[in-house]
Order: C-alpha cells, then structure tokens, then sequence
C-alpha cells in the first residue's frame, strides 16, 4: 500500500500511522451526553468497500491526512489535509 | 461417521471408498426456534452446546461460505489461560478446561497438544509484568511458572540469548498452554450438533434480519426467509454489517492479520514461543511445519490477505529471536478478518432487540475462546441470562466506561489493540 501525500508525495505505508475511522474530526460536544460520544469513541461503521480514514505521516511532514481508501482492495482513492478536509 | 483404527485399517485396504460425510446437507426449514448466523467455530460451538446442554435442537447455523472457511480455519491454533484481568481471567481459564475435555466430550481428535507456552521477556520491567501476570494466573487456578535466563536455555536451546537489543532474560512458562487442529475444532463441533439434530446451511448468506415492534422474527437469506424465535449474531470479522442488518452500530472496526508457515521439517520447536519484542510468536505443527506470525496489519481491512511491510517485519522478528529457522522456506502466508473492540476484549451480550443476541469481539484471539463462548452464549440464548464466566462481557461497557478489560494498558481506542 502507498499513501500520496498532498505535500511529500507517493510514500510507502510504513512512514504513516493509522488512527481510524475519519469521525475524530467531528469531535462532539463535551456535554452532549454519554450516547453521543460512545457513538463518538467507539462505535464503527466498519464498511467493507470505501471508507474515509485519518492517516499520520508520522515520517515524512507530519501532516494529518483524511484518506479515501478501500478495505477490501486496499486500493487508496483520495488523500486530502486533514485541515483542508474540515474546512 | 465414527472412527476407529479398524475401520481406517479396512478402509485403506479397500480403497478409502466408504467414508461419508460428517453432517447432512439439509436444506434450509422455513422456521427454526433458534437461528445461529455464522457458521464458524463460535457459531458451531453455539450449536452444539445448545443442543448438548440445554435439549435445543430445532435450531440451524446459516453459513455463508464453507463449515471452517473462516477465521476457524485460518488461525495459528494457539490455546491458552493466561490472561490478567478480571473478565477474560475467568472465562479463558473456563474455556482451558472445556478443552481439557473436548476431545472426550466431542469423541473427535481435534490434537489439542498442551505442550507448554513460554512468552519471553528482555528487560526488568518486562519481568515484573510478566511475573505480576503469572501470579493472576496463579490466582485464577491455573498454572504459571517463572523462568530465569538459564530456565529458559534448557527448554529453548536454540534461541539467540545474547541479541544485542533483545537479551533474552527470562520467560513465563504455562505449561497447560498449547495447540489445537483447528479444523478439527470445527469440525468435531460440526459433527456433535449435526448428529443431534442441528441443521447446518452452507452456502447460506443472511442478507436481513427481520424485526417487528422490537421483537425478533426472523432473517431473509439467499435460500429464502427463515422465520425464528431467537437470532443469534455469531460472525467474527462480519460482525458490523450483520448487526448493521438490525440497525445497529457495534464498537468493532475489522482488521486483517497474517499468519505464515514453512515446509515441514523434523521436530525441532517443542513449545510455542512468544518474543516479547514486540510480536512474534511461533509453533511446529505436527505435520512438521513451522506456524508463525506477529501482529495486525494495523489498518481495517477485509481483504484476508494483507501487506508485505508486516511479512518483512515478522520474518526479522523471526529471524532475531531463533536464526536457526532461517533455512526453512516459506511455503504459505495468508490473513483473516479480526473483529476488533476499543479494549480488545469480547462481546457476549443481548441485544435491545427481544431475541436478538451478539457474540463477538474476538480480536486475534478467539479460537482459544471457541469451546467456552460456545458454551456461555448458549446459556445466554437459552436462560436469557449471563453465564458466570462470561458476565462481564458486556456491550454496554464501553457507553459506561465501567468495566472496560484493557489488557495491555493502552486505553479503550480503535486502533491500539
Ligand atoms: C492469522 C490468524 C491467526 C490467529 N491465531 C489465533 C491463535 O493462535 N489463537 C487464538 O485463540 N485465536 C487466533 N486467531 C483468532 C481466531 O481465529 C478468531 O478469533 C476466531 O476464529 C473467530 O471466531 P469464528 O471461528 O467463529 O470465526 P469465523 O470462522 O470467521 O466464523 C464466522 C463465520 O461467519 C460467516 N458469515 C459472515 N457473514 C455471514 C452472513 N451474512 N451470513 C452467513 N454467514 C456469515 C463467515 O463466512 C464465517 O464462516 C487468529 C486469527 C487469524 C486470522
Ligand atoms: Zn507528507
């Protein structure tokens, strides 16, 4: 599997860290209730075909990616800013 | 079918022509009191205890693929007690023990080999965990020995115990730890529920559950709907899209994990080994190969093949504990779907639907678990309460925060177990 970085290009899988489903993004309100947030931490849609994930390029930038990857091929779709992705 | 060295005798003077199948091939009913999806080792142990402890047999297990395609089939066969925290202390040292008498309970020689586990550790601090951990195995009743450098040396010679980053200082040894067949697991458990009476559906995909007012009714699957007083979710690295079937979200994200072995050599590893660099652990089967791997791939997957950064990594681990092994040619590698939890342990649970129950969670280590979540998950579909051993393995823990079972410390997250 290789990753491109927006900014460093096409990388090897093993200069990025995994962090799961993208939903870390859309952090929830602290006083939104213990069902929100289990929804928040831990409940998963887990697709088999395209999902969107956050992707660290722990050796390379340093940037946070959203990646558009599929889990069944592997193949990676997208890779955007994690910070571009949120605006 | 039966067995017996007579009947091997006679059959290899005839032929091998009188052998028949282990379990029928029935076609689906219209309706079951139980249906079990998941035709796995859990699924089939489900069944069989069922049927062998609580007197329920009009009950099918619809698989998709094959009777052992799944993980069951796929897994590196490791059988073990030794866990630490409460929860999963209780309910392997429960499964240990039902191994301990499968073979009687199954009349099927599914090889369960107790041939002692040695997990090694190279620091201090590694000691201290591993000698905390033997001491709750201790307490749990099971057994647990702590062994010195030179310990170690007389049960793996072979081991390089001077490796400049990885010494090896030590190891704990559970001697009750071992192997299994893992197909014969399954099929030993596939031949118990058949021949009381259970239906096993092949090539059966179960494509909805149907659900009325909150009550179960049945599913609709790709031989029909099957209407049923009971559902019973069973799927391992499927378990999202299944219960996503009942609209449920289920805190699983599915991983691939790969496993490897080499040609068949003479014996030559007695035991199996853990390194405690990180991950590796390994086994001889009793064909001769040499059964081996490491950790998750570390992404979600459900390719059951994964990527060659992890085969290179495990093939160093492999080569820096034992350089003995290094001659030996890989013959295959392959992967299968874990269902992994924020906490890396298991879910045994109802669900908020009446009659619709859950069992899953097993990460990379639930074939261990087979004849004991058989058992357990049994008991909950039948007495609609919690068996003793598995009560904690609740779904609701991870909303509470109560009674979450870390293992490694690490914190309740998708991603680090
Ligand atoms: C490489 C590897 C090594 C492992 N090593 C060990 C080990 O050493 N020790 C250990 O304890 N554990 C180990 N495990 C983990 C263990 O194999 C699994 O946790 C366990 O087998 C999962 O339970 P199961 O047997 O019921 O799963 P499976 O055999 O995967 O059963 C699930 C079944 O559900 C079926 N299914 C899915 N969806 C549907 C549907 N919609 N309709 C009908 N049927 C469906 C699937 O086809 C499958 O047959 C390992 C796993 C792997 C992949
Ligand atoms: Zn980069």
């Amino acid at each position: 599997m290789r990753i491109t970085c927006p900014i460093c290009g096409e990388r090897d899988r093993r200069e990025f860290y995994y962090k799961s489903a993208a939903v870390a993004l859309e952090r929830p309100d602290p006083e939104a209730g213990d069902g929100v947030w289990n929804d928040y931490l831990h409940l998963r849609e887990n697709p088999a075909g395209v999902t969107r994930e956050l992707w660290y390029h722990e050796t390379g930038c340093s940037a946070w990616l959203v990646v558009t990857r599929n889990t069944v091929s592997h193949e990676i779709l997208d890779a955007v800013l994690a910070s571009e992705a949120r605006a | 079918m039966r067995f017996s060295g007579l009947r091997i005798l006679k059959e290899g003077l005839t032929g091998n022509r009188g052998w028949t199948p282990h379990w029928r091939d029935p076609a689906p009913k219209s309706e079951y009191d139980i249906v079990i999806i998941g035709g796995g080792g859990h699924g089939l142990s489900t069944a069989y205890y069922l049927a062998a402890e609580h007197g329920l047999t009009n009950v099918a297990v619809l698989e998709k693929g094959y009777i052992g395609g799944g993980n069951v089939g796929r897994n590196t066969t490791i059988v073990r007690a030794n866990y630490f925290l409460p929860g999963n202390s209780e309910f392997y040292s429960h499964s240990l023990k039902l191994w301990e008498g499968l073979e009687e309970e199954l009349n099927y020689n599914v090889m369960h080999s107790q041939r002692g586990l040695i997990n090694l550790f190279h620091s201090d601090g590694q000691r201290d965990a591993f000698a905390r951990r033997g001491n709750a195995m201790i307490n749990q009743g099971d057994d647990a020995v702590l062994l010195d450098r030179e310990g170690v040396r007389k049960y793996l010679p072979y081991l390089d115990f001077d490796n400049v980053r990885f010494p090896v200082y030590g190891g704990l040894l559970h001697p009750r730890g071992g192997t299994a067949r893992h197909d014969a697991v399954a099929w030993g458990y596939a031949r118990g529920a058949d021949s009381r009476g259970v239906d096993l559906i092949q090539n059966c995909e179960v494509t909805g559950i149907d659900i009325e007012n909150g009550v179960v009714k049945g599913v609709q699957t790709t031989r029909g709907a099957i209407r049923a007083k009971k559902v019973a979710m069973v799927v391992a690295g499927r378990s999202g899209q299944v219960a996503a079937m009942a609209g449920m979200r289920i805190p699983v994200e599915s991983h691939v994990l790969q496993a490897f072995v080499t040609e068949g050599l003479k014996p030559c590893i007695d035991h199996v080994v853990s390194f405690g660099m990180g991950h590796f652990y390994i086994s001889q089967s009793d064909k001769g190969g040499l059964v081996f791997g490491g950790d998750l791939d570390m992404y979600a997957s459900y390719a059951q093949r994964g990527n060659l950064p992890l085969v290179e990594h495990v093939m160093e681990a492999g080569m820096t504990l034992m350089p003995m092994i290094g001659k030996a040619k890989v013959l295959r590698s392959w992967g299968g779907i874990m269902d992994m939890t924020p906490d890396g342990s298991p879910i045994i649970d109802k669900t908020h639907v009446e009659g619709l129950y859950l069992d899953c969670g097993w990460n990379y280590g639930g074939f261990k678990a087979v004849p004991a979540s058989g058992n357990c998950f049994a008991h909950l579909i039948a007495t609609d309460r919690h068996h003793a051993a598995a009560e904690k393995f609740r779904l609701d823990r991870f909303r509470s925060g109560v009674g979450l079972m870390d293992e490694e410390g690490t914190g309740a997250q998708h991603n680090l177990h």
